[in-house]
């Protein structure tokens, strides 16, 4: 099997997620912003899971831990979604530069 | 053409990760992620993960996305104010429906049904049963299934047996030893996955009720 594409452009994608992901998740103000920022690291992560298990001797594992990576995403998300919404409901704002405390 | 659907694949999730960055407006961010997420999974595609990139559009863009926006909704401190369309929008979008269905109706039909349905009736029938190919060829719905459940189909573990990607391999040609099934893992997950939706069902839990539903809600 011959390879078209080289492992590295793969990760050069995962990486340009990644950093991506990091700057939302530095730069914005609005919580969901920052949720968005993770959603994204974890995307570029699971490239990288998923182009070595193409390439490497990784297999079938690193789509298995891409899938749970997912998983824990949709969990994470659920999760901060509320606690947004809580903070949201006691100081009619999502500000995270304003979120130093989340009893009311 | 594996180049040109790459490079597509790649500069799509590249350019909207950024605009993500870059946009201000929280529903622009949600837009670009969903295409960012989507670009994505055609790169796992790509990469033979077919059953991953499944995944990945069905769970992120279909659930964790729809997620998101609806805390950009319920979290949004002013109104969406112009809802309706300008009539070049419409312009455009009918254009492009219009011209979607031509090449939908030009593809369906120029195919020969019947003599396709019988081509494809044999593709089945190679020397492997389906589903337990090798994972390179695309088909690994089934050997992550049974992984999940702890079996698994894709390699053999024995200390002497050769390894089966060592001319393959770009990265490391160490024998396998390690990492058998991940029914363990399944099933912490699985109870993660339980545990975390109660708790977030319990902290988005209405309390504070405004004067004008104190009587109409319980």
């Amino acid at each position: 099997m011959d390879h078209a594409i080289a492992l590295n452009s793969y990760l050069a994608v995962g990486a340009v997620l990644f950093v991506c992901g990091l700057a939302c998740m530095v730069t914005k103000r609005n919580a969901i912003g920052v949720l968005m920022g993770v959603e994204l690291m974890l995307n570029g992560a699971n490239v990288n899971f998923v182009a070595f298990s193409h390439y490497g001797q990784l297999g079938l594992d690193g789509q298995i831990i891409a899938l749970f990576v997912i998983v824990l995403a949709a969990a994470e998300a659920a999760v901060a979604l509320a606690i947004a919404l809580n903070f949201y409901n006691n100081h009619l704002s999502i500000d995270v530069d304003r979120a130093n405390e989340l009893k009311n | 053409m594996e180049q040109i659907l790459f490079a597509l694949y790649a500069v799509i999730t590249c350019v909207s990760a950024l605009a993500v960055v870059l946009s201000q407006n929280v529903v622009r961010m949600a837009f670009y992620l969903v295409v960012a997420l989507g670009a994505t999974a055609g790169l796992f595609f790509q990469l033979n993960a077919d059953f991953v990139g499944a995944t990945q559009l069905l769970i992120y863009v279909g659930g964790t996305v729809v997620l998101l926006i609806f805390g950009v909704m319920l979290t949004s401190s002013s109104p969406f104010t112009s809802l309706k369309s300008s009539p070049a929008e419409m312009l455009q979008g009918g254009f492009l429906a219009v011209a979607l269905f031509g090449v939908f109706a030009a593809t369906l039909l120029n195919v020969d049904w019947t003599t396709a349905e019988r081509s494809l009736a044999k593709t089945g029938q190679s020397g492997l049963a389906a589903g337990y190919n090798q994972a390179g060829e695309g088909e690994t719905t089934r050997l992550i299934g049974t992984a999940l459940l702890g079996v698994r189909f894709d390699r053999d573990f024995s200390p002497d047996a050769p390894s089966e990607k060592t001319v393959n391999a770009t990265v490391s040609t160490e024998p396998q030893t390690l990492s058998t099934g991940y029914l363990l893992v399944f099933e912490i997950i699985s109870m993660h996955l339980l545990v975390v939706l109660i708790g977030a069902a319990y902290l988005a839990r209405a309390k504070h009720l405004r004067p004008s539903e104190k009587n109409t809600t319980s």
